[in-house]
């Protein structure tokens, strides 16, 4: 296989990990490591073009959400001071503390948890008031997080609650991005809707708002270090980016459950495949 | 949310804020197909060595050596700028965000801003 070959099967599975990670709303950046690994890319240069083509799709998508009034940028800003220094730690562990097999088997595991997850029906938990603060120190009001959404019958205000909880998880989320080179979106919206109560529309955006900036903060370790290969990252970044924007154009109209199931079966078959390979010394 | 006497409302600033991704995305997308084109005529043939041989890098990569690089027209180089360029877009939306802090006369964000433009900073740059 030579370099042309070895970009154009990158991009086609790029491609079709952009696609499935819009689709199902799990970003495309899960599958992607898994897959380089699996394809013989030593798992820290996987990690570094993984970052990058993050950070290509959740900017794109952040432009279109900020359209539609939903992101809560103050509440954004804040947390983003945890999931940044999150994103530090896991690069510097994931750089230069742990050996590649360690990372491969949590990774694996990581994503065995998460295929279990996607296949449970979400809990969500109605928005609060900003009358009953839960547990948050008054630190909703003195950074004042509060605000509105839009809804057909014009904008509805929300209050936000347990800051230095959501917080704490956003720290753990920046960790596991800067380790495994994911957008852990699924982690941040956990933060954003079941901790600090923001109605759903308003932790997704937030949540995606928030990656490209923690994927950033990651990927400037894994570039000085040398990690962000030109020649894996590029095939990387141009096929999930093409690919994210078609299925997030077919949201509308693919069947998202069938979709999600299917995607549930890659991760598993992808672990494995990663475990096995680390624990018989082939990462 | 009470309308800040100065500088851009917040809804000003989230339009911007969304065009300065959009742009970022665009330009740096475009830089790296650009290098990708170079890249594979320059070295289409070549034999990829991508595995776990490879190890650590020799050397660190500094800002001036990926500019010299792309100056020179090389592929990979071009294509390094334009992740550069990437890389710098969620960092270029928070130096926006410092400054429309500060025209909105909000210290309290302002500080909050600087410290994430610190630690995005520190990590590309490196400090210590």
């Amino acid at each position: 296989m030579n370099v042309l070959e070895f970009s154009l099967v990158l991009w086609l599975g790029s491609f079709a990990a952009g696609g499935l990670g819009a689709l199902t709303g799990l970003g495309g950046g899960v599958v992607i490591v898994p897959l380089l690994v699996t394809l013989g890319v030593d798992i820290r240069y996987a990690i570094g073009a993984a970052l990058v083509s993050v950070i290509a799709t959740s900017s794109g998508a952040a432009a279109a959400y900020l359209k539609e009034g939903y992101t809560n940028l103050r509440v954004g800003m804040v947390l983003e001071i945890a999931t940044t220094i999150g994103a530090l730690t896991g690069a510097y562990l994931g750089s230069r503390v742990f050996p590649t097999s360690a990372i491969a088997v949590i990774f694996g595991l990581v994503l065995f948890a998460s295929a279990y997850l996607q296949m449970r029906p979400q809990p969500h938990s109605p928005p609060t008031a900003r009358a009953e603060r839960l547990a948050d120190w008054h630190l909703a009001d003195w950074l004042r997080l509060d605000s509105t959404y839009p809804t057909p019958e014009g904008p509805k205000s929300y209050g936000v609650q347990r800051v230095p909880l959501g917080f704490g998880i956003m720290y753990l989320a920046g960790i596991l991005s800067g380790l495994f080179g994911i957008g852990s979106g699924a982690v941040k919206v956990l933060a954003l809707d079941q901790a600090m109560r923001l109605p759903f529309k308003v932790s997704t955006t937030t949540s995606n708002f928030m990656i490209g900036v923690t994927a950033a903060a990651s990927a400037g370790l894994y570039l000085r270090r040398g990690y962000i290969d030109p020649g894996i990252a590029m095939p990387v970044t141009l096929g999930v980016l093409p690919g994210a924007l078609l299925g997030s154009m077919m949201l509308g109209r693919a069947r998202v459950r069938v979709l999600r199931a299917l995607f549930a079966i890659v991760i598993v078959a992808l672990a494995a495949q990663m475990i096995y390979n680390a624990v018989t010394g082939r990462v | 949310m009470e309308q800040p006497r100065h500088g851009w409302t917040d809804h000003e600033v989230e339009q911007f804020v969304g065009n300065l991704l959009r742009a970022g995305v665009l330009i740096s997308a475009t830089v790296v197909l650009l290098g990708a084109l170079l890249f594979l005529f320059q070295s289409g043939n070549a034999l990829p060595n991508y595995d776990k041989s490879r190890g650590e890098p020799e050397t660190l990569r500094s800002l001036s050596d990926i500019l010299q690089d792309a100056l020179s027209l090389d592929g990979e180089g071009v294509i390094q700028l334009g992740l550069l360029l990437l890389v710098a877009t969620p960092v270029s939306r928070v130096a926006f965000s410092v400054l429309a802090f500060a025209l909105q006369r909000d210290r309290l964000y302002v500080v909050i801003t600087l410290v994430v433009l610190a630690i995005l900073v520190e990590s590309l740059i490196g400090l210590h």
